[in-house]
Formats: structure tokens, C-alpha cells, sequence
């Protein structure tokens, strides 16, 4: 089960670590993504905070945690190739986080909240 | 503001933003590939919301001396000269194309300027000086890339108020003025014709690549012709007009701004406003950057106090290496 945050990130939770990445709806409103850098492993960061930036060609986006916790792991597959982003941003992940407050989740939407959220 | 061609872009299901208060399409299919359908075949714009201002009557071309920094005698050769219009400390009000119309002359200014420009014309303007701003009565669709004239063959154009083969991408191609209601038939004439539909997003990436002024980024009140590279564009020798004493001693001035091109070193993309050190030392400042479809690397258009050996950008609160590279970014083949 993936949990969304307002910015447009989504998260899934496994044994205490989350997998982050940004929507579908994120990629789209963004246009082609050309670039695409993370935080390295071993920062910590809070929830909301900056983990690290996308851009189109028109604009830069900031990547924000949707929990807070230690950058475990980043994803070189879509610094490599950003496009990948905008072909497959649900299967595209940024960064994996150990989760220092798990129930953060909580203040997270589920899949239909977010739906709704999106449609404004 | 919406114009003529608003439906169009609807039915096309382009993503719209605001420029300058006008609803005007970003991208339609996405920027990268309508970049690269101008540069390889043909694309079209809706440049509608360009401003349009009248010049006429007996005094009409003496204004235009004293109001532009270039020649207008050039006109006498030329159906369109591209000009500066500077204040009198030497900042620039805009930057305007003048076409010879009737026996008169239209002024195309930028969309955000229509109403300043209107106001400094009529300022300046001598007795006997009709200016009168037409905006609203034209539409304009720019039709550009090595595929135009090809597009352009197999369309009708006859209802074209003024057609020249200008444009603000790098590329061979034309604007073609008409009436606003004529405006969306030779739309969807051209789209039928195998043209593709391109946004302002394009439009930007292309005119920084070609090393193209916009007006609020490389020009402004603060930022004089001369600053920005456009010292072709300044005639000296044709007597007196608006800022000229100010530009003079800016020509003389080893010291003064210039605008330069950067090309980032890594993946890294410039962005307006970023800080640009020089020597490692903060020297200016980024007006344009993006990344550059056809080059594919990111690409800046820098104002700077000086030259130097080494420039950095600031982005993300990284120094990142870029190499000057000589303007403009991207030159067709067989351009001069």
C-alpha cells in the first residue's frame, strides 16, 4: 500500500524502510523531465524537507520527504535517464529512507485521497 | 486575455500558462519534441498577443529615427528592421521589429509592453505623428523550420494583413498578420498541412539556444541594448534618437556588462537568476537558462562585469563548472 503526500510524492513501507518517488500526476504537470538528483545516502532529513530536485525544461522542482529519517539507498537509474520519470513514475523510485517516526504515515493520504486531492 | 486561436489550443489539449496575463498554450505534444520539430521540420505559434502600434502621418519616419536606435532608413531597402527602443539614460523600453505598411508603419512590441510602449510613443510623438495602437485587430501565426516554405505552398494565405519572413526561433520561416477572425482557418489550414502546434515553452528553449533576446530576461530599463550584445542594432551615424549620448559613452566603456554564453559542464540546468561567479569571484547573473533540446546539455545566457579564465553557476548552492561558448548556442546551416 503506497501513501501520498501533497507534494506529489508517493511512499510504500517495507520492514520500517520507505521506497519514495514522485507521481504520475507530479511527471505530468512537470513536462519532460531532463534531470534528476537526490540527496546521498546517509543524510537525514525531516518530513517536508528538501531530498533533492527534478527538472523539466522549463522548470526546477524540489523533491520534499514525505517522512522523516536517513537516506538509505538512491535509485542512478532515472539520474541516468530522467525520462524515465515521465515513461514510469510509479515504478521509477528516487531514494529508500529508514523511517525514524512511522507514524508520520498517518498524516499521509491513501491512494483515493489523493485521487480526490489532485482533481482539486 | 485569450486569443483568437484560444479554441484551437483548447481542442489541441495544449497545457496553458500566463504570460503577462494573456492565456497562451506552454506545449501541446511536449516541449522537447516541439523544439525539435522546428529545428528539423516545421512548427507553428500563436503569437497573438504581440502588440501592434500605427505610426503615420507627414513626421512619421523622423520619430521613428529619434524613438529606435537603429536606421530606418533601412526600409528604404527592407520590408522590416529590427530595433531597440531605449530611454534616455540608455535602458531599454523594448525591443521592436518595424514594418513598412501603407504609407505608415507598424511597430510590433512585446505582449507585456503594449501599453508602456503605447504611452512612450505618444509621449515622444511630434504634432502630425498618428500612433495608434491596433493590437486587438491582429492576430499573428508564426510559421517556422527548414520545412516553412514547404508548409507555406500548400496553404492559402491570401487574407495575410502583412506576412515577413521574420521569426524568434533560429529557423527560416515567417509571421504572418491577419484579422483576428481569419486567424483560426489558417491554423487549422497549417495543422492539416503537416505543421505541428508548438507553445511558449519551445518558443523559449529555441530563441535561447539561437541567442535571442526577451525582453524582461536580457533587456530591460536596467540592462541597455548595448549590454546585451545588440550593438548592430545601434546606429551612431544617423544622427541623434533617444539614449544615444548615454549608449555612446557606454560604447566607449571596456568596463560595462556584457551578455555571454555558458555551457554547463555537467547535467546540471541553469536558471534565471542563478549567480554566475567568474574566477570564482560573483560577477553576474543568469538571464536565460534551460536545457538545450538540440545540444542536449544545459545552456545560459549570463550578464557579467567581466571576463574570465574559469565561470561557475550557483545551482542548489553548488558551484557548478560551465565553459564560455561563443553566441549563438545553436546557428542553422548557411546562416549568416
Amino acid at each position: 500500500m503506497r501513501a501520498y503526500s501533497k507534494d506529489h510524492e508517493w511512499i510504500g513501507v517495507e520492514g520500517g524502510v520507505g521506497t519514495v518517488g514522485i507521481t504520475d500526476y507530479a511527471q505530468a504537470q512537470l513536462g519532460d523531465i531532463v534531470f534528476c538528483e537526490t540527496e546521498p545516502p546517509g543524510t537525514v532529513l525531516s518530513a517536508g524537507e528538501t531530498a533533492g530536485a527534478v527538472e523539466s525544461v522549463k522548470a526546477a522542482s524540489d523533491i520534499f520527504s514525505p517522512v522523516s529519517g536517513e537516506i538509505l539507498e538512491i535509485n542512478d537509474a532515472p539520474a541516468e535517464d530522467p525520462s524515465l520519470l515521465n515513461s514510469a513514475p510509479d515504478q521509477t523510485w528516487l531514494f529508500k529512507i529508514r523511517l525514524s517516526n512511522p507514524a508520520e504515515l498517518d498524516a499521509l493520504m491513501d491512494e483515493n485521497d489523493y485521487a480526490d486531492y489532485c482533481r482539486g | 486575455m485569450r486569443t483568437p486561436l484560444y479554441g484551437q489550443h483548447a481542442a489541441l489539449g495544449a497545457k496553458m500558462t500566463d504570460f503577462n496575463g494573456w492565456e497562451m498554450p506552454l506545449q501541446y505534444e511536449g516541449i522537447i519534441a516541439e523544439h525539435l520539430a522546428v529545428r528539423e521540420r516545421c512548427g507553428i505559434f500563436d503569437v497573438s498577443h504581440m502588440g501592434e502600434i500605427a505610426v503615420s502621418g507627414g513626421g512619421a519616419f523622423d520619430f521613428l529615427q529619434i524613438l529606435l536606435t537603429h536606421d530606418m532608413r533601412r526600409l528604404e531597402k527592407a520590408r522590416w528592421v529590427y530595433s531597440p527602443m531605449c530611454n534616455p539614460d540608455g535602458g531599454t523600453v523594448d525591443d521592436v521589429i518595424v514594418y513598412r505598411q501603407g504609407d505608415g508603419y507598424l511597430v510590433c512590441v512585446n505582449a507585456g509592453n503594449t501599453e508602456k510602449d503605447f504611452a512612450w510613443m505618444k509621449l515622444n510623438a511630434p504634432g502630425g505623428v498618428n500612433i495608434v495602437n491596433l493590437s486587438e485587430h491582429f492576430a499573428q501565426i508564426a510559421v517556422q523550420g527548414p520545412g516553412a516554405a514547404e508548409i507555406l505552398g500548400k496553404v492559402d494565405t491570401s487574407e495575410a494583413l502583412l506576412s515577413a519572413k521574420t521569426g524568434y526561433t533560429g529557423e527560416k520561416g515567417c509571421e504572418i498578420y491577419l484579422a483576428p477572425e481569419d486567424a483560426p482557418k489558417l491554423w487549422d489550414d497549417l495543422l492539416r498541412a503537416g505543421a505541428v502546434p508548438c507553445g511558449l515553452g519551445a518558443r523559449d528553449t529555441l530563441r535561447t539556444e539561437a541567442a535571442l533576446p526577451l525582453y524582461g530576461h536580457e533587456l530591460s530599463k536596467d540592462i541597455s541594448p548595448l549590454e546585451a550584445g545588440l550593438e548592430r542594432f545601434i546606429c551612431f551615424d544617423k544622427g541623434d534618437f533617444i539614449g544615444r549620448d548615454e549608449l555612446f559613452v557606454q560604447s566607449h566603456d571596456p568596463n560595462r556588462r556584457r551578455l555571454i554564453g555558458l555551457t554547463m559542464r555537467g547535467r546540471s540546468i541553469p536558471r534565471p537568476g542563478y549567480a554566475v561567479l567568474c574566477d570564482g569571484v560573483p560577477c553576474g547573473v543568469v538571464t536565460s537558462g534551460c536545457p538545450a533540446p538540440k545540444l542536449g546539455v544545459g545552456i545560459a545566457l549570463a550578464l557579467v562585469t567581466k571576463e574570465a579564465q574559469t565561470y561557475e553557476v550557483i545551482i542548489r548552492g553548488k558551484n557548478e563548472q560551465a565553459g564560455r561558448t561563443e553566441l549563438p548556442f545553436y546557428k542553422r546551416d548557411g546562416a549568416l
